[in-house]
C-alpha cells in the first residue's frame, strides 16, 4: 500500500499500445495460428463473418448504452431477449411471416422490454456498487419467470393457439419454435453477393441507424447526463441531475435495443429455441465486445466491430483447429468456451485493479494536497 | 457505492459503539423489537422471506399424506439432501465473514475435490480409505488453488462477487479441457472405447459410494437417516465454529462487519481475506466429496458449473446477509432449500399435475439472491 506510485505513463508508445490493447492483441494471434490450422477456406470464413456480423452487432451495441452511465456491463440483457422471444412467440402463433412478422414482433416486444427494464433498472438502483452480479442474478431470476409465464401459463390463460408452437400436453411452448417462414428476410432483402460473400445490406442498414443513435444519443442532454453519473454519481447529484432516473433509462434502453436485437439474431437463424436461446447470449455478446477492446467502463462502437470480427473468427476454427492439434473436436469447443469465460474473468479484474488503483492515487495525491496545505498554513 | 459518514476522530466511547455494533446484529435493536406488535416482531427478527418459505415448507409437508407420498420417506429423502449439501453450503460462511461476500467461486474448489476423488480412484484406492485419500489429496490442490484465489480476490476489493463467478466459470471450462487431456488411465474413469478422456458420470460403487451415510445408519419403518453424514456435517461445523471463536476467527468477522474498524484495530486485511478464502475452497471440495458419496457418482465438465448458486441461495435463504453468516443460516438455510427442492416436485405433481418444482426451485433461489444483494449492508465493501 505505500509503494510509491507515479503518474507518468510509459514513455514508450508500443509498450503502451500492447498494454491498453491486450486482449484484442492476444486473440488476433490466437486467430493467426487456429486460421491456418482450422483449413477453412477464405471465402468460407469471410461468408461465415459476415453472417456473424449481422446476425450479433445489434444485440451487441445494447451494451454501450449503461456502460456510458457507469453501471458496467449489462448481464441483464438477457431480459432484453426474452422479451423480444416472447414477442416472436405471438407472432409465429398468429402465423404472421416475413419482414411485417419480424416489425410486428420488434413493435410487440417494446412493452415487454420496457417493463423489463423498468424492473432491472429499480433492482439496480437498489445494489449500487455491484450492478453486474446483480443483473446478472435478475437475468436468472426473469429467467425462471419467464419458464413459467411459456411454460405454463401459455395455453391456458395467454391464448395459444397454433398447434406447431404448442405442446401436445396442451399448455406450454415446445422446446424449438421454427421461424423457417421468417429465416433471413431481413438478411435476403436487398442483399449484395460480392465474390461468393453474401452481404446482408438491410441488416447493416438498420446496424448503421442504431451506430448513427447511439453516436447521437452522447451528444443528447440525456446522454451527457449519463455520461455525468457514469463518471461520479454524488458530482452529478450535486449538478442536478437526477442520477436514478439517468440509469433506469440507460437500462431500458439497453433493454429495448436487445429485444430488437434478438429478434435480428433468431430471424437470422431460423428458429427459436424457447428454452435456450437466451441463456448464453449474454456471455457470448458481453465477451465479444470486452475481445473488441473494451473495458468495464469503457466502450465505443469500434469494439463492437472488431469485437465480433475477432471474438467470431476465433467462434469459427477453433473447434475444428483444437481436433487437429490435439485430435479431439471437443477440446476445440471447451477451449473456445474457456476463452469466452476466460476474457470476461481477464477484463474485469483488470477494470477492479485499475479502479483500485486509480482510487489508491487519488487518496495519496489527496494527502500531499492536505499536507502542502498544511504547510502553506503554518507558514 | 454507500458512503460511510467519515470521521477521523476516534473516542473511546466511539471505538464501544463500533465494537457493539460490529458484534450485534444490525436488524432491530431490542427496543425496536419491544415496541412491534408480536407479527411484525416475528418478520423482523426471521426475515419476511425466509417466513415465507418455511410457512412454504410446512404446508408441503402437511400436504404431502394427502397427496399419497408417504410422510416419513419425504422427511428421510429431505435429511439426505440436507445431508449431501449441507458441507458446500458451510462453504460459504469464512467468506462471507472476511467480508469477501458470497462466494460464487465455489466451482473452483469443487474442482479441487474432484481432481482429489479421481486421482484417489486413479491411485488404486477403493472402499472407504479412496474417501479419506479423495481428501487427502484434493487438500493441498485446494488450498493452493484458494491462495491464488485469494490473492486474486485481494487485488479487487469491492468486486469480489462478479469476478468470483467469472473464476469460478473458467475454472470449469478450463477442467473440461484436462478432464480429456490428462493422463488418467483407470478403467473404471475412462471412456471404454477411447480408452483416454474422463467419462461425464463416474459411478463410486466399489469407492466411497455411502461411505459416510452408511455409518450409523438409523432405519426406523420408512425414516432412514444417514448418521455418518450428519456427524462429519457436525464436525466441520463445530470446528468451524470454535475457529470463528478464536482470535484470528475474530478478527475475520469484525474485517466483514466493518472493514475501517477492522484496520483501525491492526488487523491484516489481506492475510485474514486469503486465509478465509482458502478455508472456502477447501471445504468447497470436502464438500462436494460429501455430496458425492450420498450421491454416488462423481459429475465432471460442465457438472460444478451452477453448483455455486443453490449453495449461495440456501444460506441466504437461511437468514444470512452479504456479510453476515452463522451456522445456525447453514443448518436452517439447507434444510429449507433441500426440502423445498424435494418436496415440490412429489407434492406439486399430484395436486396440480404438473411439475413445475424446477421452475419454482428457480424463482425462489434465484430470487433470495436478488434480495441480498438489492438490501443496503452495514459496513461491507460497497
Amino acid at each position: 500500500m505505500k509503494k510509491k506510485k507515479t503518474l507518468r505513463p510509459e514513455g514508450n508508445p508500443i509498450v503502451r499500445f500492447i498494454r491498453n490493447n491486450t486482449v484484442p492483441i492476444m486473440f488476433v494471434l490466437i486467430c493467426a495460428v487456429c486460421i491456418p490450422l482450422s483449413g477453412f477456406s477464405p471465402s468460407y470464413l469471410l461468408n461465415e463473418i459476415v453472417t456473424r456480423m449481422g446476425r450479433n452487432i445489434f444485440l451487441i451495441l445494447c451494451l454501450l448504452i449503461p456502460i456510458m452511465a457507469g453501471m458496467g456491463l449489462n448481464f441483464g440483457m438477457t431480459l432484453g431477449a426474452m422479451a423480444g422471444e416472447i414477442a416472436l412467440i405471438f407472432v409465429a402463433d398468429w402465423q404472421i411471416w416475413g419482414i411485417p412478422g419480424v416489425i410486428l414482433a420488434m413493435i410487440l416486444s417494446i412493452p415487454f422490454s420496457i417493463l423489463l427494464g423498468l424492473l432491472c433498472g429499480k433492482l439496480l438502483n437498489m445494489s449500487k456498487g455491484r450492478e453486474m452480479i446483480t443483473s446478472y442474478i435478475i437475468s436468472f431470476f426473469i429467467n425462471g419467470l419467464y419458464q413459467l409465464v411459456v411454460l405454463y401459463m401459455m395455453g391456458p390463460i395467454i391464448p395459444i393457439k397454433h398447434f406447431s408452437i404448442k405442446l401436445p400436453r396442451g399448455y406450454g411452448i415446445r422446446n424449438t419454435v421454427s421461424l423457417l417462414n421468417m429465416r433471413q428476410v431481413l438478411d435476403n432483402a436487398l442483399s449484395v453477393t460480392i465474390a461468393g460473400v453474401k452481404i446482408p445490406i438491410l441488416t447493416f442498414a438498420i446496424i448503421a441507424v442504431l451506430c448513427l443513435f447511439v453516436t447521437w444519443f452522447r451528444k443528447t442532454k440525456l446522454g451527457q447526463d449519463m455520461r455525468a453519473v457514469g463518471q461520479n454519481m454524488e458530482v452529478a447529484r450535486a449538478a442536478g441531475i437526477n442520477v436514478e432516473r439517468t440509469r433506469l433509462i440507460s437500462i431500458v434502453i439497453s433493454t429495448v435495443i436487445a429485444g430488437f436485437g434478438m429478434i435480428i439474431y433468431l430471424q437470422n437463424m431460423g428458429n427459436l429455441s424457447t428454452y435456450s436461446s437466451h441463456s448464453q447470449i449474454g456471455m457470448f455478446c458481453i465477451a465479444a465486445l470486452l475481445v473488441g477492446g473494451a473495458s468495464v467502463d469503457k466502450a465505443n462502437i469500434g469494439n463492437v466491430f472488431l469485437g465480433v470480427i475477432l471474438f467470431h473468427t476465433m467462434f469459427i476454427v477453433a473447434p475444428s483447429a483444437g481436433a487437429k492439434i490435439t485430435g479431439d473436436s471437443m477440446i476445440g469447443e471447451y477451449f473456445r468456451v474457456f476463452i469466452s469465460y476466460g476474457v470476461i474473468t481477464v477484463a474485469l479484474v483488470m477494470y477492479e485493479a485499475k479502479k483500485r488503483r486509480a482510487k489508491s492515487l487519488a487518496g495519496h495525491k489527496l494527502a500531499q494536497d492536505q499536507l502542502t496545505e498544511d504547510k502553506e498554513a503554518a507558514q | 457505492m454507500k458512503k460511510e459518514p467519515k470521521d477521523n476522530n476516534w473516542s473511546p466511547s466511539k471505538l464501544n459503539d463500533e465494537m457493539n455494533s460490529v458484534l450485534s446484529t444490525p436488524e432491530a435493536s431490542p427496543l425496536q423489537m419491544a415496541q412491534m406488535s408480536p407479527l411484525r416482531r416475528l418478520v423482523a427478527s426471521f426475515g419476511l422471506p425466509r417466513l415465507i418459505i418455511t410457512a412454504f415448507l410446512l404446508l408441503m409437508f402437511i400436504a404431502a399424506p394427502f397427496t399419497g407420498s408417504d410422510f416419513w420417506t419425504q422427511v428421510s429423502n429431505t435429511i439426505n439432501r440436507f445431508s449431501w449439501n449441507a458441507v458446500l453450503v458451510l462453504a460459504m460462511v469464512p467468506m462471507i465473514h472476511s467480508g469477501c461476500g458470497l462466494n460464487f467461486g465455489l466451482p473452483l474448489g469443487i474442482i479441487s475435490g474432484l481432481l482429489g476423488a479421481t486421482m484417489a480412484i486413479e491411485f488404486g484406492f477403493t472402499g472407504p480409505v479412496s474417501f479419506f485419500m479423495a481428501i487427502v489429496i484434493s487438500t493441498p490442490i485446494a488450498i493452493v488453488l484458494g491462495m491464488g484465489y485469494g490473492w486474486l480476490l485481494n487485488k479487487i476489493k469491492g468486486g469480489e462477487m462478479m469476478i468470483a463467478t467469472y473464476v469460478g466459470f473458467s475454472s470449469v471450462s478450463f477442467m473440461c479441457m484436462m478432464w480429456l487431456l490428462l493422463p488418467y488411465k483407470s478403467p473404471t474413469m475412462v471412456w471404454g472405447y477411447a480408452g483416454k478422456g474422463l467419462r461425464t458420470t463416474i459411478s463410486l460403487e466399489g469407492f466411497y459410494d455411502k461411505v459416510l451415510a452408511n455409518f450409523l445408519q438409523i432405519n426406523i419403518g420408512t425414516l432412514s437417516i444417514p448418521t455418518g453424514t450428519i456427524l462429519f456435517f457436525a464436525l466441520l461445523a463445530f470446528l468451524m465454529w470454535a475457529f470463528l471463536h478464536t482470535k484470528t476467527g475474530t478478527a475475520m468477522t469484525a474485517l466483514g462487519s466493518n472493514p475501517a474498524f477492522a484496520k483501525a484495530a491492526g488487523i491484516n486485511i489481506d492475510k485474514t481475506r486469503m486465509l478465509s478464502v482458502v478455508i472456502s475452497t477447501w471445504l468447497a471440495a470436502v464438500g462436494i466429496l460429501v455430496y458425492q458419496q450420498g450421491f454416488g457418482f462423481i459429475q465432471l465438465y460442465m457438472a460444478p458449473f451452477y453448483m455455486a448458486l443453490p449453495a449461495v441461495s440456501a444460506i441466504l435463504i437461511g437468514g444470512a446477509s452479504v456479510n453476515k453468516a452463522s451456522i445456525a443460516n447453514v443448518v436452517i438455510g439447507t434444510f429449507l432449500f433441500q426440502g423445498m427442492v424435494t418436496m415440490t416436485p412429489t407434492v406439486m405433481n399430484s395436486i396440480i399435475q404438473m411439475d413445475m418444482s424446477e421452475v419454482i426451485r428457480v424463482i425462489v433461489s434465484q430470487g433470495m439472491i436478488l434480495y441480498a444483494l438489492t438490501r443496503k449492508t452495514k459496513g461491507g465493501n460497497n
